[in-house]
């Protein structure tokens, strides 16, 4: 049975904030709430590194240790969901959460102004049928009964987000690194971007003297 | 002497109520567990109507496509 995951690739992440808009889109998820969001590290500075972030379905979710009515529970894929109907918006997940993932639409609910929590599905909709009118309400669309991918990594322009079966996307994950060779903003070109001419001048010049030598041995 | 032992006496009973108002404070974790409506499973009704393997067939091909080496080549 395959153990769904998250990864995102901080060397291939541009902060495009695609993923965030393909969630928002997939599931029509209102105002306020962010499933997934970019989280940039020295945003402006050179090297910047981004990293987009949601729900990452963790193994032993500190979540659903917290939840006072129990309302968490893990499908057979490995994947953390929650019921709705049993969420009393207490917002004791927000509070546990290491990654910020629980969302409160600020909606009526039986404790204070929360509302019930949403949080990123892994487009797994919820305890509903699936496929139905109450789950997408509730949870969104439920891609995975269909087949399909979270729709965030199946949008992600660069393939920085992956998800799906873990020893697969890390085995993706694992060629590509081996296959880039290089680590850090090398791997992706910072330099051919926005390295001052200068500088890509004397990289090349620099280059030319090295083939010469060669040459000349 | 009498007031001394009335004193002592109020002391002793004071405290000793006091005490036995004390019990433990520390919260007992008692892990639970879900109690809500079960969810189906992905590849039940729907699409699949219950062939796990052409679901997993299908979701195995859309993680392989991930991978753009091997798009590309």
């Amino acid at each position: 049975m395959a153990r769904m995951k998250f990864l995102c690739d901080s060397e291939r992440c541009i902060e495009c904030n695609g993923c965030v808009t393909a969630c928002k889109n997939e599931h029509e998820v209102p105002w306020g709430v962010n499933r997934r969001r970019v989280v940039t590290i020295n945003d402006g500075v050179p090297g910047e590194k981004s990293i987009s972030v949601s729900c990452m379905h963790c193994s032993d979710a500190p979540c659903m240790a917290v939840c006072p009515t129990d309302c968490f529970y893990k499908t057979e894929d490995g994947v953390v969901l929650h019921n709705k109907d049993a969420c009393i918006g207490c917002g004791y997940c927000f509070f546990a959460c290491p990654f910020g993932a629980p969302q409160f639409p600020s909606g009526p609910a039986a404790f204070g102004a929360r509302g019930k929590m949403d949080k990123c599905t892994f487009c797994s909709g919820g305890p509903e049928e699936n496929g139905s009118k109450a789950e997408f309400e509730k949870y969104g669309r439920n891609r995975i009964s269909e087949g399909k991918l979270p729709a965030c990594a199946e949008m992600c322009a660069t393939k920085a987000l992956l998800a799906g079966d873990a020893p697969v996307v890390s085995d993706i994950y694992r060629e590509r690194v081996l296959r880039r060779g290089k680590a850090g903003d090398a791997a992706w070109g910072w330099m051919t971007a926005y390295g001052k001419p200068e500088q890509k001048q004397e990289q090349t010049q620099e280059r030319a003297r090295e083939q010469n030598r060669e040459g000349q041995k | 002497m009498k007031k001394g032992l009335i004193l002592a006496l109020t002391a002793t009973f004071t405290l000793g109520l006091a005490a036995c108002g004390e019990y433990s404070q520390v919260a007992s974790y008692k892990p639970g567990s879900y109690q809500g409506k079960s969810d189906t499973r992905p590849w039940e009704g729907g699409q699949f109507a219950g062939n796990k393997q052409a679901w997993e067939a299908a979701l195995a091909a859309r993680n392989q496509a991930q991978n753009e080496y091997k798009k590309a080549n």
